[in-house]
């Protein structure tokens, strides 16, 4: 009997806010531990939260691209549980009345393009960090560093739509994709910024009753996310081949052992006694908010590719990848502006672009070449004024000096020789030296042509414009015999 | 005992140079010493800091004269933050907490040229209706020293009513500062929620909580409301309402304002001097120009029972904070047998922090509030419990359609002996029988002395204003204690 998954995400993504979501304190990572705190994200008695209307903004510019509903009114409630790193032993999230619900995003995985629905999206707050290790006593003591609570997150809880691990990865490497370019979230999956837990369950295949799940927690990177429902969804299955049964618990992915082991069963699961946040008022947004919002929205991915496709006239892979993010994106439509011919500035960004960021370990914002500079040297391909072999080493040399193509060029008398009178010249010289070749070539042997071409262009160092040449060798070889 | 005089006495011989605020504190402070030892008013008494205070107001008295507060000695209920100055809520778990920054409503309080005397006794986190639930003992009524004195702002009381200040901060959540007023013989005021910032008063049940003041005439509190009421950026649930000058324009006479009298509820199980004095205080208002009215509070009768599901629900959550991770008492003891010593892990250092740290009350009612919010038991009491608070705000609505203010006594009985009913915590729920419907309406009300029993003990009388509407409720107060 064939068996399908059935598997459903929660994402929690930091907003990219500058300071916390209920007090003033940076977001900023990295800095020593316990210096970004204040007696609100401490957690102190008397105490009490103030929303930051930054982080509500960002939420709701993620629930517009997930293509939610933007409830006007949403509530805060208390999740209360106890952990060291848990300040107040609540942590402020929202239940039963999310910011946004009720949206789809639709991905591609293969050549298909699958849609999955998104439940909701709700604000909360991070909570500290727990450091078990790293300390001469970290056998006996465990620390805590509190920057990160309060940091403002979404969560974003899909619907059970994704039925194998690698759909799950590439939706959720659309998500993330979304999420930075819309500046929501950095995608910064090592730091945390960017976390994913799954909910797995297995039935039979076509069955429409859902089995028993497991949540499967610490996904922090696309390959452990494969991984861990790889062996999660086998491991279920081989269960109820041999007869047992599924149990509902959450499991953590161990990485080193590439497997999942479980870490509470459903009898231990915590009772959150969810309760409405006496200490927020509703988060009320009025429609000309919402309204402000989505027109201050970029062209998200989707419309953007459908767009290069109709407007630039892109085949569907390159638009594909140009809108894998919006910096490549932007990259590509400012070359084009500055005058680059569209296919030709995204076979170069595909091509020798790509190639030097890859080298040079650089993104795409940090590009040795301006767009505005790849599309003059796009132009002097154009105009003839250097071939395209040229033009790469051209490149190169941007990519090393970040000087301007036609300084370069210039500098280093690279035009290419366009020149009748200079080029019939050398192919007299060419076609005197080379008599057995033109014999072969009258003889019908087309392959000399390529020869003497060959002739022509080493005569000129590679600087004659090859078109005319080619074009002149013809006309040359076709009208009277050698010597004459 | 009156030697000290009221705010408004105070205040005005400080204007007019007749007393400097180094004389006033100097009285207050020996009024302490010489009354405190007995009444126990006081958990911190900060003398020097006092006169300290004083001393640079006096130095520097242009900046100080037109202030509100200028020179006038007030005690703190030890629930409300002072920075630099311990703040124990009468709780072992935090006896040697010292927090960070000021309560907002103490910051205001300076700034008006107030003098901090000292942190006053309470219920442990503000639970009880006796101040016997104080970790260092309960404070004892001035008009008799073996009776309570009411709660839990019971120290509060005791400061204003023995002259030890002329004001006091308690804090109100089902009575807290009422009650005591009335069973101490002086005035206390709990403002509309939403009024008075709750940044920096540590919360017992946040949707209930208000500050407010305590003092010996309705000038006085009406003055000090003045001083702490207004929105505040810190606290999410203060209202953007305009502050009048409560003081201003109070009155003797009361014409044209409608008094109602729910007779159905004051005749239930109500002593039968308190009820006396009750109807006494009725005529004093109609003689002064009120009209009464008689009003139906159907569900006021459910008060109590709503009152413990969500105070206790809210406070199970709030005090989840003090966990010994972070600041206060931490259970530092170690496990095993003499041989094998460890230190405690997470959990019993939790268990064993929080039931050494708390109180027999605390616990009963984090106990129930915890039960209350529990998956299953949730919808069936928290929720109902809502359900039922809108009921009561609603008949509270509809009596305000037909009068100014709702007359009840403010407690059903008079103070009672120490010791009297600790163990059968119902009949001490019972003591906020007429209170706590001001609290789950958010309305405001206040309780002003209206005579004694035969064996001396003070009575109060409640008025309970429209929301916001204190101004008015004020007046009438005012008129009344002029009338009396
Ligand atoms: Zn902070």
């Amino acid at each position: 009997m064939p068996f399908e998954a059935v598997i459903g995400l929660e994402i929690h993504a930091q907003l990219q806010t500058a300071s916390k979501i209920f007090c003033g304190c940076s977001t900023v990572f990295g800095a020593p531990p316990n210096t970004h705190v204040c007696p609100v994200c401490l957690g102190f008695p008397g105490a009490l939260p103030v929303l930051n209307g930054a982080a509500v903004d960002f939420a709701v510019r993620a629930g517009l691209a997930l293509g939610c509903r933007i409830n006007d009114r949403s509530i805060f409630a208390r999740k209360n549980y106890f952990y060291p790193d848990l300040p107040k032993g609540y942590q402020i999230s929202q239940y039963e009345l999310p910011l946004a619900s009720q949206g789809a995003l639709e991905y591609t995985v293969g050549d298909g393009i699958r849609r999955v629905g998104i439940t909701r999206v709700h604000l909360e707050e991070d909570a500290g960090k727990s450091l078990h290790e790293g300390f001469s006593d970290s056998d006996r003591k465990t620390y805590v560093d509190f920057n990160r609570s309060g940091v403002p997150l979404i969560e974003i809880v899909t619907e059970p739509d994704l039925r194998s691990a690698p759909e799950a990865a590439a939706f959720f490497a659309r998500l993330r994709a979304i999420l930075v370019w819309l500046g929501v979230n950095d995608g910064n999956m090592e730091e945390g910024s960017l976390r994913c837990d799954a909910n797995v369950s297995v039935r039979p295949a076509g069955s429409g009753a859902f089995g028993t799940k497991a949540e499967v927690k610490n996904l922090n990177s696309f390959r452990f996310l494969q991984k861990a429902l790889e062996y999660e969804i086998d491991r279920q299955i081989e269960l109820l081949r041999e007869g047992g049964r599924v149990r509902q618990e959450t499991r953590l992915f161990d990485a080193a052992s590439g497997g999942t082991v479980s870490m509470r069963s459903k009898e231990e699961a915590h009772d959150y006694r969810y309760f409405p946040e006496p200490d927020l008022p509703p988060v009320v947004l009025d429609a000309d908010r919402v309204d402000a919002l989505r027109r201050a929205m970029p062209e998200l991915p989707d419309a953007r590719r459908r767009r290069f496709i109709e407007q630039h006239a892109l085949p569907e892979y390159d638009a594909g990848h140009l809108t894998e993010s919006r910096a490549l994106a932007d990259y590509f439509e400012q070359a084009v502006a500055a005058g680059g011919s569209p296919k030709m500035v995204s076979n170069w960004m595909m091509g020798e672009l790509a190639r030097a960021l890859n080298d040079n370990g650089r993104e795409i914002s940090d590009a040795p070449v301006t767009a505005a500079r790849l599309a003059s040297l796009l132009q002097l391909i154009d105009r003839g004024t250097i071939s395209g072999a040229m033009a790469k080493g051209v490149f190169e040399k941007m990519c090393a000096s970040g000087r301007d193509a036609a300084e370069i060029v210039e500098a280093e008398g690279l035009s290419q020789i366009d020149d009748e009178a200079q080029i019939l010249e050398r192919i007299t010289s060419v076609l005197s030296e080379h008599a057995d070749a033109v014999a072969q070539f009258r003889a019908g042997k087309a392959a000399a042509l390529g020869f003497l071409v060959g002739q022509v262009m080493k005569a000129t160092a590679g600087k004659a414009n090859p078109r005319r040449v080619n074009e002149l060798l013809k006309r040359e070889l076709g009208g009277g015999s050698p010597g004459t | 005992m009156n030697r000290l005089g009221t705010v408004r006495e105070i205040r005005d011989a400080f204007r007019r140079g007749e007393r400097s605020a180094v004389d006033v504190c100097t009285e207050a402070l020996s009024c302490i010493a010489m009354r405190d030892p007995e009444l126990h008013a006081f958990n911190t008494i900060t003398g020097e800091q006092a006169l300290a205070r004083a001393a640079a107001i006096d130095s520097d008295r242009a900046r100080w004269i037109d202030r509100p507060l200028a020179g006038v000695p007030v005690a703190l209920k030890d629930n409300l933050c002072t920075r630099g100055v311990r703040t124990t809520a009468s709780s072992r778990i935090l006896e040697h907490f010292v927090p960070p920054f000021d309560a907002t409503a103490v910051a205001r309080l300076e700034s008006a040229g107030a003098v901090i005397v000292g942190k006053t006794n309470c219920d442990e986190f503000a639970m009880g209706s006796s101040n016997e639930n104080s970790a260092f003992g309960p404070a004892r009524n001035p008009w008799a020293p073996d009776r309570i004195p009411g709660g839990s702002s019971g120290g509060s009381a005791v400061a204003v009513a023995s002259g030890m200040t002329p004001l006091a901060l308690g804090s109100d959540t089902g009575g807290s500062i009422r009650q005591p007023a009335a069973l101490c013989g002086i005035v206390g005021l709990k403002p509309t929620y939403g009024r008075v910032s709750r940044y920096g008063l540590l919360a017992f049940a946040s949707s209930l909580d208000q500050i407010g003041p305590l003092a010996r005439t309705v000038e006085d509190v009406a003055i000090a409301l003045t001083v702490i009421a207004g929105a505040d950026p810190a606290d999410a649930t203060t209202a953007a309402e305009p502050v009048p000058d409560f003081s201003a324009g109070l009155s003797s006479h009361a014409r044209g304002m409608r008094v109602g009298v729910p007779q159905t509820l004051v005749d239930q199980g109500v002593d039968g001097e308190v009820t006396a004095a009750y109807r006494a205080a009725l005529d004093v208002l109609r003689d002064r120009g009120a009209t009464l009215i008689d009003i139906d509070l159907p569900y006021a009768g459910a008060a109590i029972p709503v009152y413990y599901l969500i105070a206790t629900a809210e406070a199970s959550s709030n005090l989840a904070r003090y966990d010994g991770v972070r600041y206060g008492f931490r259970d530092r003891g170690t496990d095993g047998d003499s041989t094998h010593r460890r230190d405690l892990d997470l959990k019993t250092m939790y268990a064993r922090t929080r039931a050494r740290g708390f109180g027999p009350e605390v616990k009963r009612r984090i106990m129930l509030g915890t039960y209350v919010l529990s998956a299953g038991y949730y919808d069936a009491y928290y929720l109902k419990a809502q359900q039922v608070r809108t009921l009561i705000r609603r008949d509270y609505e509809r009596a305000f359609e037909q009068v100014e203010v709702v007359a009840m006594p403010t407690s059903p009985t008079p103070a009672f002996k120490i010791g009297e009913r600790v163990s059968d915590p119902l009949q001490m729920y019972l003591a906020d029988v007429f209170t706590v419907s001001a609290n789950l309406a958010g309305l405001p009300a206040v309780s002003v002395p209206c005579g004694f029993t035969g064996n001396g003990l003070p009575i109060g009388l409640q008025l309970t204003g429209r929301t916001f509407e204190e101004l008015t409720m004020l007046r009438i107060a005012h008129a009344y204690e002029q009338g009396k």
